[in-house]
């Protein structure tokens, strides 16, 4: 029998229907007699909407009906919340202005919803939405977080002085300074972290049923997070009580959080299907997707390191603006701090830090959670800066980063920027990547690429990261409106076999193999016999998705705390049926024993005998073999490690080859090494494709330019080395798996290690740093300006 | 409304469309064969691959009636009626070449073109080059790749 507990590269169980093209995903389900909804958004990035005539459209072919904002206002819908309220420096609220499900009174970015038109296909929707007239005023738009800053700027939102949501900070600045003031050296970087579009290849979609007879909804939504988009919506906007109201995800086909927020269109087809009494169905195309799906990152900032004359980190001092868009997305206020600030220790042991950050209101697509939410930034700009201080002082990057490890002994560690990481061996992490990735043989590549006319550089970056989020009460001090729990519920049925209930959603991350490969190792019931069910809130209690690494760590800890219930109940039950005392059974391998005998009984008997009591402890015991658990964690998870890039750059074009990439990271207990691999591989994808290849562009306007796949570049097959991975794992202490994550740690590891790389490739140059994307454009001209010229960007 | 008949899977329809209607929708909606999917519109992501009269295409960039006459195979022909996965099929879910399996049917349809194109032998660099027309968001094309390698041998009989 081959193993499929933990620790068992088991073939994945959801692969069997989507290699036969059986997925089930949003725009593969259709309800009887359904309508199609085409949201007709602004083509403009800020202007005042003086009217709406949609009589043209109303009367087309096919339409049913055409809705706007005023007739949503009119039914008192609420606006789309925002889960999270940060605090200003001076300890007000951010401004939190309304953010309509349709747009009222203003557009404030292009994509902005504006009407929907519900008809009996897509193109006939399609096709009336063109007819609806909207009388726009354009107003000056502000594209740029500096040109919403700047003095007399519009205001995207006309209660927001200054388009400043709210300006936080955490550290002592008074005692930062004084550490800066008489140190050694300081070193200073100006660097940004490049706004970038998610791309998940399933377009977002929505199917809005209501039933007549019973007065339910039903919303299939390609959704992280089915429960919390019942709650959000349900509480906050329609106005649905939660009894009536499910939520179905079904497969999603990656989401990298872009499919984490309520999003307008899931509230116009709920409450579309009401009004037109026929189930509404949407489904994104790609180019509304550019401009209508949360985008990530977009910061700017200053970072300064004081130093000693050996390199220690005394202080760190970061002031950082970061992108809001035109409104508030559900995590957005979030990200760039309690997501960021509280990173930016990384693995040093830097005893003072302060960081402020001003979040900006823009015309531009609300700003949201994209892989690392918070973290990349943090890294990047972490990353880069021990970089400069090394290329500053002649110190060797790889040294400067051992000298200011924390120790492996010095675990639980207490940060400056609030997070205590429970365990790291940065050391060893660094160590094995170094020998991995070959770090010693690489000046011999670089003189053999040199003399084939080529650049060659290696970067590294140390790091770690903060998820598998999130103990409820410390968050909720922070600002979150929500707890961060996760739950399961473990069913046990009559004959022994096993259904897995879970709060968390996989959208790629294999939950139907790992969670079961869970029960194999603590039920020990065959892999074959374990289903799991998620993605609907009609049948799994309640749960706050999957996002933030925290599926494994927080979901499947709540998996194993109702799995021990189920032993705790199944061990009343055996001591009963054995005629032994509960203190005396003891389960292993799917088997309950009476200690120091030969007496036991199956799982199965047990099961069999909790659903048929005759022979049970019915005064003491209820029947059924049922345990739910809502597990709230202790503390965030720290995974991290040692990402090591190697390019080639051709000097004649400038054009970057990643030609190989070695990542050793720390994720805790590994429940299947091949989904983990797979898990950093992505991630590390994606972090090149912010590195070298990926931006969302605005004109100064606030047009997008960047607003489909022929402009914005995703990476390919080809763009790409093979990815080598590996892990060297340190347990979480707080949790029963030890297990810390890995969903997002390639995402955020990788881009400082190529962007190091490039500036290595290029040290005949003198290049300090470069903001990302790194394009052949950026570099040619860099060569092409001669050698000694510095260049910043 | 024009007809369009057309075998797909090994079985002949006949099916009224538009003028405009793309295969892509015709195989999606008129035939409830959904596994085919569409993951853009300008035509660079490949989710939508199929192959038509046995050579890959991309069936959102082709019009339905442009199908009339022609023998398509998509994802779900692709297994034998019993189950027994296709090579490449099998590769894919070995080297778990597949995450949110929104990519994979198009991914799978364009490697077995590829495949079919070298019996000679494939390179590495030339399974990447071949793959420029497919987007995957999640694997970052390392498995996927393996996967490919490994079914050539499979798909060519040497195993």
């Amino acid at each position: 029998m081959p193993f499929e507990g933990i620790g068992a590269s088991v073939r994945r169980k959801e692969d069997a229907r989507f290699l036969n093209g059986r997925g089930h995903y949003t725009d593969d389900i259709n309800r009887p007699g359904q309508l199609f909804a085409y949201v007709k958004r602004s083509d403009r990035p800020h202007a005042k909407i003086n009217g709406i005539d949609s009589s043209a459209a109303a009367k087309a072919p096919g339409v049913a009906a055409v809705f706007t904002g005023a007739d949503m206002a009119a039914e008192s819908i609420g606006g789309l919340p925002c889960g999270w309220q940060i605090h200003n420096k001076d300890g007000s609220p951010m401004a939190e202005p309304p953010h309509p499900v349709m747009a009222v009174g203003k557009v404030r970015h292009v994509g902005d919803p504006v009407a929907v038109v519900i008809a009996e296909t897509k193109q006939q929707a399609k096709d009336a939405a063109e007819l609806i007239a909207v009388d726009y005023t354009d107003l000056p738009g502000v594209a740029t977080m500096a040109a919403a800053l700047a003095p007399g700027a519009a205001t995207v939102h006309d209660d927001v002085p200054g388009n400043v949501c709210y300006d936080w900070h955490i550290g002592d600045k008074a005692i930062v300074d004084g550490v800066f003031a008489s140190a050694h050296k300081v070193v200073r970087l100006d660097l940004t972290n490049n706004r970038l579009i998610p791309n998940a290849m399933e377009p977002r979609a929505a199917i809005g049923d209501y039933d007549v007879n019973s007065g339910e909804y039903t919303l299939y939504t390609t959704s992280q997070n089915p429960h919390v988009i019942r709650l959000l919506m349900g509480a906050f906007v329609l106005h649905i009580p939660e009894n009536k109201l499910r939520v179905v995800a079904p497969d999603v086909g990656g989401g990298f959080g872009s499919k984490i927020y309520h999003y307008a269109e899931e509230a116009i087809v709920t409450w579309a299907s009401a009004k037109v009494r026929r189930p509404v169905k949407w489904t994104a195309e790609r180019t509304e997707s550019f401009m209508s799906d949360a985008h990530g990152r977009d910061h700017v900032s200053t970072a300064e390191m004081a130093i000693d004359a050996q390199g220690t980190f005394l202080g760190l001092r970061v002031s950082t603006q970061a992108n809001m868009g035109a409104y508030l997305s559900t995590f957005a206020p979030c990200v760039p701090t309690y997501l960021y600030a509280t990173l930016l220790a990384g693995t040093y042991k830097t005893p003072v830090i302060y960081c402020e950050v001003k979040a900006v209101f823009t015309n531009t697509v609300p700003v949201d959670a994209y892989r690392g939410a918070g973290r990349p930034e943090a890294t990047f700009l972490l990353e880069r800066l021990v970089d400069a201080v090394a290329h500053d002082t002649g110190i060797d990057r790889v040294e400067l980063r051992r000298r200011n490890f924390i120790p492996a002994d010095a675990f639980p560690y207490q940060t400056p920027v609030a997070l205590q990481y429970d365990s790291g061996d940065y050391q060893t992490t660094l160590a094995v990547a170094l020998k991995n990735g070959d770090w010693a043989g690489f000046e011999t590549r670089r003189a053999a690429a040199k003399a084939h006319g080529k650049l060659r550089g290696i970067g590294i970056s140390t790091y770690l990261e903060a998820c598998g989020i999130a103990p409820s009460a410390v968050v909720g001090s922070l600002g979150a409106r929500a707890g961060l729990y996760e739950v399961a519920n473990i069913r046990v049925h009559p004959t022994g076999s096993v259904t897995v209930f879970t709060g968390s959603h996989s959208h790629g991350q294999g939950h139907e193999t790992t969670f079961a490969q869970l029960v194999v190792d603590q039920l020990g019931v065959p892999l074959d016999q374990v289903e799991v069910v998620h993605g609907d809130t009609a049948k799994i209690p309640f749960g706050m998705g999957t996002y933030g690494s925290r599926s494994l760590a927080v979901g499947g800890t709540a998996m194993v705390k109702a799995m021990d219930k189920i032993i705790a109940k199944g061990k009343k039950i055996a001591a009963h049926l054995m005629e032994a005392s509960v203190e005396d059974i003891e389960f292993a391998n799917n088997t309950f024993t009476v200690a120091g005998t030969d007496k036991s009984k199956t799982l199965t008997d047990i099961s069999l005998a909790a659903y048929v009591p005759h022979n049970y402890p019915i005064e003491e015991l209820e029947p059924g073999l049922d345990e739910t658990a809502f597990y709230d964690p202790k503390n965030f998870t720290f995974p991290g490690g040692c990402h090591i890039a190697e390019v080639e750059i051709d000097p004649d074009t400038g054009m970057v080859a990643v030609v190989n990439f070695t990542a050793v990271d720390d994720v805790g207990r590994v429940v299947n090494p091949m989904i983990v691999e797979g898990q950093v591989q992505g991630g590390i994808a994606q972090g090149i494709g912010q590195a070298l290849l990926e931006a969302a562009v605005y004109d100064a306007s606030g047009q997008l330019i960047s607003g489909s796949m022929m402009d914005y570049t995703m990476p390919r097959a080809d763009n790409l080395p093979n990815i080598h991975v590996a892990t060297e794992n340190t347990m979480c202490t707080h949790n029963p798996l030890g297990s810390k994550g890995c969903g997002e740690v390639g995402a955020i590891g990788s881009p400082p290690a190529v962007i190091n790389a490039i500036i290595d490739a290029l040290r005949d140059y003198d290049v300090r740093h470069m903001n990302m994307p790194a394009t052949g454009e950026k570099i040619w001209s860099i060569i092409n300006a001669g050698p000694s010229k510095l260049a910043a960007d | 409304m024009p007809q369009v008949t057309l075998t797909v899977n090994g079985k002949q329809h006949t099916v009224e469309v538009e003028n405009r209607t793309l295969l892509v929708e015709l195989l999606r909606e008129k035939l409830a064969l959904t596994g085919t999917h569409v993951g853009c519109d300008t035509s660079q992501c490949g989710a939508c691959v199929v192959h038509v009269d046995g050579v890959s295409a991309k069936s959102c960039t082709m019009l339905a009636v442009q199908a009339a006459g022609t023998s398509v195979l998509t994802i779900e022909g692709l297994a034998k009626p019993d189950g027994t996965l296709h090579p490449m099929q099998e590769m894919f879910r070995e080297h778990h070449a597949l995450q949110c399996g929104f990519c994979t049917p198009g991914m799978v349809m364009s490697a077995i073109d590829l495949v079919n194109s070298h019996p000679a032998g494939i390179t590495e660099q030339e399974i990447r080059d071949g793959l420029e027309g497919n987007l995957c968001r999640c694997t970052g094309y390392h498995n996927i790749v393996k996967a490919i390698a490994a079914a050539h041998p499979l798909m060519h009989g040497k195993a």
